[in-house]
């Protein structure tokens, strides 16, 4: 199955690019949505907040605190923007991608699961309450949003009848997207997005109330790094709904990458316009709405999928 | 050369069996005794997995008995847990040796 | 060649990390180094050409022991290894077993007469196991569905301090359960 991977190291830059430009566009989106402090007072350049704040963040100097545990620091640091890099390297782009498996989305599934143990080792590292207290914070949002999520997943590798994600938007042809039979399983997945970046209604881990949480101890490009893994993770998991759901590149007279450009902002306006309307969602709250209303919604979701494909619906 | 892969592979399982076993049967703390017992379990995952890749390709069996090695150590870990708080309510006990009586 | 050499750098990984777990003061460090552990597996599994097993092994574990780290600071002294500390018995009699079950295992394996491999593998592994468990092996899935079922209910039944009369009522004639932590559905 090589004709579905790039083989040319190129394509991993040109990918990881992708991802940082996707990260960037979501984080421009976001603050212009946010109503970022707008400098010069004109409006527009709320956009480029992001970019100000980054440049910021690489010249200020890094706080430490007393007894950190240097090393898991690190890792945790580290494996932020690296995780969320691995989870663009299954994004389907013209029939390939820069890995391709016969379990792509069970690959972006670990790389947002791994999330787990950086966010609590973020938190763990620099041996402060507020950070710790977001990290248990994060693991309890984890629980409530992890099986609805898998589930979600699952119903697309249902209707593809594959786990390869050039296989799932080659299901999709002719204007068959998925959104159309799993609408649950869109609204989950893009929910289990914010949830896994602790983004939007739940930024609690890292919520204000908390001094920043798991955040409140990083600075400098330490905190550009998580931020920046942040912000790519969820930009990589609009360009996946777009993959998965919305067909990626398929769409009459425009070229192939160009629809997949506009679904991806698509996705990405919907996830700021709605996520930066909604309070924080506290993770004892979430839990109960995500086992009781989300998890058996999902089931549903996915056996609906599991009829039409006995049914021969999707192809 | 599958051979000697395989050989190599079933070794490095073999050492994570006898290293989670020595941490199960030294460990004091309930918890360290659940992580040697998961380490056990990480040897037979990556020998079964061996098993498949150089033995019988062509059969799912070893594939199969994987996932049911993750499955073990799912039980083990709900289990282990439950047991662990329970046996501390009861009696604020998170060693073994403090819950010697429990032996049969 | 490479795919020997590949294996036996993260078999050597996946064992010194697995050593680690046991020899480092810090619970954290343990837990991850466990995790490190069977990253490794996971990684060994995906080069072997178990794509969605050695995933699931990533997943699975990272959960399990980001969940393991919550309960080792929980129900251990000295959580962080700030002061050093050691909490074991019969060091000498475990490092014998351990040492005789690994040196037995070795010895099987290098005098055992492996046959050659059949074939190549399949081009879809992952499409072998899934037409395995849902075909042959359904009834193994069966059995295990209801053997997770048996540790959830047991589970919980086991961690949970509170029955259903804190919840309901000595009566059970509560229409809303008493909890100290509010869901976020009404109820």
């Amino acid at each position: 199955m090589t004709e579905t991977t790039w083989t040319s190291p190129w394509a991993g830059l040109a990918v990881a690019g992708v991802a940082v430009l996707l990260g960037l566009v979501l984080a421009s989106l976001d603050a212009l949505v946010r109503g970022a402090p707008a400098p010069g007072g004109r409006p527009v350049l709320r956009a480029v907040t992001p970019l100000r704040a980054g440049a910021r963040l690489l010249l200020e100097r890094r706080r430490t605190t007393l007894a950190p545990d240097r090393l898991l620091r690190t890792v945790a640091l580290v494996a932020t923007p690296v995780l969320a890099l691995l989870s663009a390297a299954v994004l389907p782009f013209g029939g390939r991608s820069v890995v391709s498996t016969s379990a792509d989305l069970v690959w972006f599934n670990a790389a947002e699961a791994l999330l787990w143990a950086a966010v609590w080792l973020l938190g763990w590292g620099p041996n402060a309450v507020h950070p710790l207290v977001g990290a248990y914070r994060f693991l309890a949002q984890g629980l409530a949003y992890e099986l609805p999520l898998m589930f979600a997943i699952i119903t697309v590798g249902v209707g593809a009848g594959s786990l390869r994600a050039t296989d799932v938007v080659a299901a999709q042809a002719d204007g068959n997207w998925f959104l159309w039979t799993m609408p649950v399983a869109f609204v989950v997945f893009l929910l289990g997005a914010a949830a896994f970046a602790f983004w939007g209604p739940f930024r609690a881990p890292a919520g204000a109330d908390l001094a920043g949480g798991v955040l409140a101890e990083v600075s400098g490009v330490d905190r550009l790094l998580v931020q920046v893994g942040r912000a790519v993770f969820l930009g990589v998991a609009a360009a996946t709904a777009a993959a998965w759901f919305l067909g990626g590149q398929d769409g009459p007279v425009l070229p192939g990458p160009v629809w997949y450009a506009l679904k991806t902002l698509a996705v990405m306006a919907l996830l700021v316009g709605v996520g930066r309307r909604w309070p924080v969602v506290r993770p004892e709250r979430f839990a109960d709405v995500a086992w009781v209303v989300l998890l058996p919604a999902t089931i549903l979701q996915s056996a609906v999928a599991a009829v039409l494909v006995l049914g021969g619906f999707y192809r | 050369m599958t051979e000697l892969t395989l050989q190599v592979v079933l070794t490095v399982a073999a050492a994570l069996v006898g290293t989670g076993l020595f941490g199960a049967l030294s460990q004091q703390s309930i918890v360290m005794v659940m992580m040697g017992l998961e380490l056990v379990v990480n040897g037979v995952l990556l020998a079964a997995g061996a098993a498949w890749a150089f033995l019988t390709p062509q059969l799912p069996g070893a594939q199969v008995l994987v996932l049911m090695a993750t499955v073990v150590m799912a039980v083990e870990m709900a289990m282990g847990f439950a047991v662990a708080l329970a046996i501390y309510r009861a009696r604020q006990v998170d060693t073994v040796d403090a819950a010697e009586d429990l032996a049969g | 060649m490479t795919e020997l050499l590949v294996l036996a750098a993260l078999g050597g990984v996946a064992v010194c990390t697995g050593v680690l777990v046991f020899v480092v003061d810090s619970m954290a460090r343990a837990t991850f180094s466990l995790l490190a552990s069977f990253l490794a597996t996971g990684a060994a599994l995906l080069v072997m050409d178990l794509a969605y097993l050695g995933l699931l092994t990533i997943l699975m574990m990272t959960i399990e022991m980001a969940i393991m780290a919550v309960f080792m600071i929980m129900l251990m002294m000295n959580p962080a290894g700030l002061v050093p500390m050691t909490m074991v018995h019969n060091t000498t009699g475990s490092a014998v077993v351990g040492a005789a079950a690994f040196v037995l295992l070795t010895v099987g394996v290098w005098t055992t007469d492996w046959p050659d491999r059949p074939g190549p593998p399949p081009d879809d592994a992952t499409a072998q196991v899934g037409e395995a468990v849902m075909g042959d092996y359904m009834l193994v899935m069966i059995l295990v569905g209801v053997v997770l079922l048996a540790t959830m209910v047991a589970g919980i039944a086991l961690a949970t301090h509170r029955g259903r009369y804190d919840r309901f009522g000595p009566d059970l004639d509560r229409r809303a359960p008493d909890d100290p932590v509010r869901g976020g559905l009404p109820r």
